[in-house]
């Protein structure tokens, strides 16, 4: 890309580097300018010096805050809500997510909250099956609040380590769904005081709406960490730097298949060397 | 009307109030917005760079003195030119098979199945018979979902197996359809991602085995920059007619809705807008036009 050069053709290569991979508009015009400016005043002036500043700058946006995923310090079940508008990865991630910690030896109740897509229940009936969690589910159409309830009961009752909900996949502007997910976590709150998590999971291939998806549901349920899934296809899920920037959502998973073992922390280095294969 | 993109249109083209063609000085401010525009619609970049290019023979030297209000005038040439890159109205579906066949495909999670259950329940209030065809036999409790689909729409649904491979599956529909009355097969596949050459194989191996009549390829409306390389992927690796753009009951703008039809050609022909059956109409060029410019 600067093989001729720090010329303005290379800045506007830079730029469409990081557009092509979803870093959004505002941000990559906003990180340009910040680069140009810091390249001049630290006289960088070659090529590899100029990518290396654009590195630690994308890895700063990203932050270096902790991205483990809490756990109770108290008697009762972790409690972790996940969420997320329809079809992101949220039942598959959860499959996953319990299959590394039952593997841990931790025992996992997952809750189906999800009583409106068609065999929503019956598909993590299956996870539950393959990664030896128990399920507590209703029936299609019951209250997705109650069934939150039942799955925390049913933690507690028989000491699981940890209670995973799965809630129906809902697009961010529709004000019902979003309040019917905040009673699920008013109601799981109830019962078990503030949950360890609420994560939102962010499908890698999404463009800028994923911004408003991050912030709506932000506001709504509070989230405290993203999954980012589907990083296995050639997107390169640049809208994450983005959400963190803006809101300071830390990524935390990230999803790189359909099997069990497809999951894995957030590599913030990683990440960005992905954004730039092609440099 | 809230109108970002009028309203920066507005501050490129003040100086142009009462003075006759555009220059090019005044063009090339005015594209700039646009360009933006396009790009925070998730427009792919070099789609975006194709069609500022038209633009920009089609605004040079372009009348606009007498014009009222300069910025609508632009607006209005540019969302024709995003109409006309969408394609005319809505292509409808060509079932001359018997039975005829519906082929879908696309990205996991885009709505495939869902997509599979709306148009049943479509083609049903039109007189068809239906028949869903399961060959999804990789996500949990796929078949499952299309089995409620196909009760919740009143359709049949030919589901003979839960794991395996699919191409058997595909190819007794046929028969299975003629047996049981049915003039129409929708066949759901698995989700799969355009890199991934084996199941893409897969899906190139279905649409042989039952010669769709149509096979649409469904896209999530949301979908960023990528969305140019999965459907030209799906075009060369498995082949389509048309384009379902699903999920357009939510804000995103939109804007693979350009980046697909630009790089295949091929026309969108339904646009999905909620989880319900009955959530699924044509396709409107102009309304997308509008959406994807933010108004
Ligand atoms: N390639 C790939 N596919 C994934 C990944 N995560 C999930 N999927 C697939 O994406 C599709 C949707 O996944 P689900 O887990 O059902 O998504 P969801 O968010 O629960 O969907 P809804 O409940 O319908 O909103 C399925 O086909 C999954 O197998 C991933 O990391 N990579
Ligand atoms: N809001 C909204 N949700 C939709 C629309 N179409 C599908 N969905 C939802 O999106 C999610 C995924 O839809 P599916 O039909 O399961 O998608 P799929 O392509 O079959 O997914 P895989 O088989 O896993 O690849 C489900 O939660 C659907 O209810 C739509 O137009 N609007
Ligand atoms: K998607
Ligand atoms: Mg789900
Ligand atoms: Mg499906």
């Amino acid at each position: 890309l600067f093989g001729r050069g720090i010329t303005d053709e290379a800045w506007d290569g830079l730029e469409e580097a990081l557009i092509s991979a979803d870093v959004g508009v505002t941000a990559t015009l906003e990180i340009v300018e910040d680069l140009k400016r810091r390249s001049r005043e630290e006289g960088v002036v070659t090529a590899e010096g100029v990518v290396a500043l654009l590195k630690q700058e994308l890895r700063d946006a990203l932050g270096s805050t902790d991205r483990s995923l809490g756990r109770a310090d108290d008697e009762g079940p972790t409690v972790w809500l996940v969420t997320g508008v329809n079809g992101t990865g949220k039942t598959t991630t959860i499959g996953k997510l319990a299959a590394v910690e039952q593997r841990e030896q931790r025992q996992v109740v997952l809750a189906a909250a999800d009583t409106f897509r068609a065999a929503a229940a019956e598909q993590l009936g299956i996870w539950a099956e393959r990664t030896g969690a128990a399920l507590v589910r209703k029936d299609e159409g019951a209250d997705p609040a109650s069934v939150a309830f039942e799955g925390y009961a049913a933690a507690n009752e028989r000491e699981a380590d940890l209670l995973i909900v799965d809630t129906a996949g809902r697009l961010h502007n529709k004000r019902e769904l979003m309040d019917e997910l905040g009673k699920v976590k008013r109601v799981l709150e109830k019962q078990a005081g503030p949950l360890e998590e609420t994560l939102l999971v962010l499908d890698a291939t999404t463009g800028q709406n994923g911004i408003s998806q991050a912030r709506a549901f932000l506001e709504a349920v509070e989230v405290t960490g993203i999954a980012l899934t589907k990083l296995d296809g050639s997107s390169k899920g640049g809208i994450v730097v983005a959400v963190q920037r803006e809101l300071g959502l830390p990524v935390k998973l990230v999803g790189l298949g359909e099997e069990i073992d497809d999951l894995a922390p957030f590599d913030p280095d990683l990440f960005v060397d992905g954004l730039f294969e092609q440099l | 009307m809230f109108d970002a993109l009028s309203s920066k249109l507005e501050i490129a083209l003040d100086r142009v109030r009462g003075r006759g063609r555009l220059d090019a000085a005044t063009v090339d401010a005015t594209l700039k917005e646009i360009r933006l525009a396009l790009l925070e619609a998730d427009v792919n970049f070099k789609v975006v760079k194709g069609i500022v290019e038209r633009l920009r023979e089609r605004l040079v030297g372009e009348e606009v003195a007498k014009a009222l209000n300069p910025a609508q005038q632009v607006v209005k040439a540019v969302s024709q030119e995003l109409e006309r890159a969408l394609g005319g109205e809505s292509a409808g579906l060509a079932l001359t098979g018997k039975p005829a066949v519906i082929m879908l495909a696309g990205l996991q999670g885009s709505g495939k199945t869902t997509a599979a259950g709306k148009l049943a329940k479509l083609l049903k209030s039109k007189g068809r018979h239906p028949m869903l065809v399961a060959c999804d036999l990789q996500r949990p409790a796929a078949v499952q979902q299309l089995k409620v689909n196909a009760e919740r729409v009143g359709v049949h649904v030919y589901a003979p197996v839960t794991a395996g491979d699919p191409v058997p599956v595909a190819r007794e529909s046929i028969a299975k359809a003629r047996e049981s009355g049915c003039d129409v097969v929708i066949v759901d596949t698995a989700g799969r991602l355009h890199v991934d050459e084996e199941l893409m194989g897969q899906a190139a191996a279905i649409r042989e085995a039952v010669q769709p009549d149509e096979t649409l390829f469904v896209i999530d409306a949301m979908i960023g920059q990528e969305a140019v390389n999965v459907a030209r992927a799906f075009l060369d690796g498995v082949g389509f007619d048309g384009v379902i753009l699903s999920k357009l009951d939510g804000d995103a703008r939109g804007g693979a809705a350009l980046s697909v039809r630009e790089v295949t050609g091929k026309p969108i022909k339904f646009a999905s807008i909620g989880e319900k059956m009955e959530d699924f109409e044509a396709f409107h060029p102009d309304r997308m036009a509008s959406r994807i410019l933010g108004m």
